[in-house]
């Protein structure tokens, strides 16, 4: 064996066998490399991500203590252990008591860079939007991580009206993103001046994700206000 | 195979890859996340390590596999070796802080066709013992490490006007926020550069005057 792989090594061409056994060798090391650390890393990573999203699931429902993942695909609202659909995203809060304290849900708009992904709090009670959180962006540093920053347009969400239309199918005012200083009603964004693009993939990331989410959340709110976990 | 000539080890073999053959400032090598992780001393500082990691971790096996791997797959083997550590770092990096790991986004897999590397591995590792493989890749990898961190910190203090995520300026530093975005890489490292050979070239000069000194 070892004399074999002698001859093959001072030769000028090597035997095929020996290229084979070093690539398989080296990728046999590899694999086994990579599997002990993905079993090692692995419980950390998704404790990780798991807190991360209930991190930014609170920051928009302040209130709440558990939370319910649900999917809303075009069957509908499903909790999310029962969706055969991916969809979008939506956590139902609830407070220790087990009552309903408000619904983040996901949204996403194309912003300056890349698409804007982010969270936003509804609140049944006032029909209306109470906070986003930003999940992920890759605007221009500067101009649009004012998203996360200003505080005044985190001012525009502190009660973003977000009424449904009299037959419930959608929303009663389209949320749109305006012109810095020209906010009229409830349901506009004042934008951030310099960071216009961003502020509209905002108001879109809403607008998108409230017109397919709200509907359904209104449909199924008595489920949701009695399913407790 | 390549003839095999093992180098002694002396203090350069570490030096070098700090100095005289510093991947950045001297060698121009690995420009890509040189240019693009270096917005902040912070992820400079992981971008740096990480590359340290996948350059010692798979040095070492290449060294260690050297006497086995015919000439004509070594490219395919080295860079085998290179992937799965880049993997291990990607994991761990991902499990230590999932920040970062954010920060530096597609740049950590992009080790795997970082040049340095493959060029440690080419150059020094598959003609030099497991020991000489260290002790020069650690040179590289610290050599490296440094001149991403100096333009880390340059980029963040004139860009956000802190370092480490520090802020050193009152609030009313207007922050420099071109050197942040992908034009301030070029100036910085610009200015790197010709700071370096501005050194070497009055090292140069001080070598030759010595030289017509003497005679």
């Amino acid at each position: 064996m070892s004399a074999q792989k002698n001859v093959a090594m001072q030769s000028a061409e090597p035997s095929t066998g020996a290229m084979i056994r070093a690539l398989g060798g080296v990728a046999l090391i590899s694999g086994l490399l990579i599997v002990m650390v993905y079993q090692w890393t692995m419980p950390t990573i998704t404790q990780y991500r798991k807190q991360a999203l209930e991190r930014s699931v609170l920051k928009v429902i302040p209130d709440a203590t558990t939370i319910k993942p649900f999917v809303v695909n075009d069957e509908g609202m499903v909790p999310a252990e029962a969706a055969r659909k991916s969809g979008l995203q939506v956590y139902v809060g609830y407070d220790a008591a087990g009552n309903l304290k408000g619904i983040a849900a996901e949204g996403a708009g194309q912003g300056y860079a890349d698409v804007i992904r982010l969270l936003y709090g509804y609140s049944p009670e006032c029909e209306c939007i109470t906070g986003i959180s930003i999940v992920s962006s890759k605007e221009t540093p500067g101009f649009g991580d004012k998203l996360v920053t200003d505080a005044a347009f985190n001012a525009n969400f502190k009660a973003l009206d977000a009424r449904l239309n009299a037959d419930k199918t959608g929303l009663a005012n389209p949320i749109v993103t305006v012109k810095h200083g020209t906010k009229r009603h409830p349901w506009e964004i004042d934008a951030i001046s310099g960071a216009t693009v961003s502020s509209r993939g905002v108001g879109k990331a809403l607008n998108d994700s409230a017109e397919k989410v709200l509907p359904q959340v209104a449909r199924h709110m008595n489920e949701l206000k009695g399913t407790s976990p | 195979m390549t003839p095999n000539v093992p180098e002694q080890i002396t203090m350069d073999t570490f030096l070098r890859g700090i100095w005289k053959e510093n991947p950045v400032f001297v060698m121009l090598l690995g420009m890509c996340p040189v240019l693009a992780v270096t917005n902040s001393a912070t992820n400079a500082l992981a971008m740096g390590v990480s590359t340290f990691f996948v350059l010692i971790g798979s040095n070492v096996l290449v060294s260690m596999l050297r006497n086995y791997i015919p000439k004509q797959v070594r490219i395919a083997t080295y860079i085998v070796i290179i992937a799965s550590f880049v993997t291990v770092v990607d994991y761990v990096l991902q499990a230590l802080s999932p920040t970062v790991y954010e920060a530096l986004g597609a740049f950590i897999q992009l080790i795997v066709v970082n040049c340095i590397i493959l060029g440690r591995a080419e150059a020094y590792a598959s003609k030099n013992g497991v020991v000489s493989t260290v002790v020069n890749g650690s040179g590289m990898g610290i050599g490296f490490t440094l001149a991403l961190l100096c333009l880390g910190s340059v980029r963040e203090i004139f860009g956000m006007g802190s370092l480490f995520g520090i802020p050193l300026f009152g609030e009313h530093f207007q922050p420099w926020i071109v050197m942040i975005l992908p034009p301030g890489g070029f100036f910085v490292l610009g200015a790197w550069l010709l700071l370096f050979s501005w050194l070497r070239e009055r090292k140069t000069k001080a070598v030759q005057g010595e030289a017509v000194h003497a005679r």
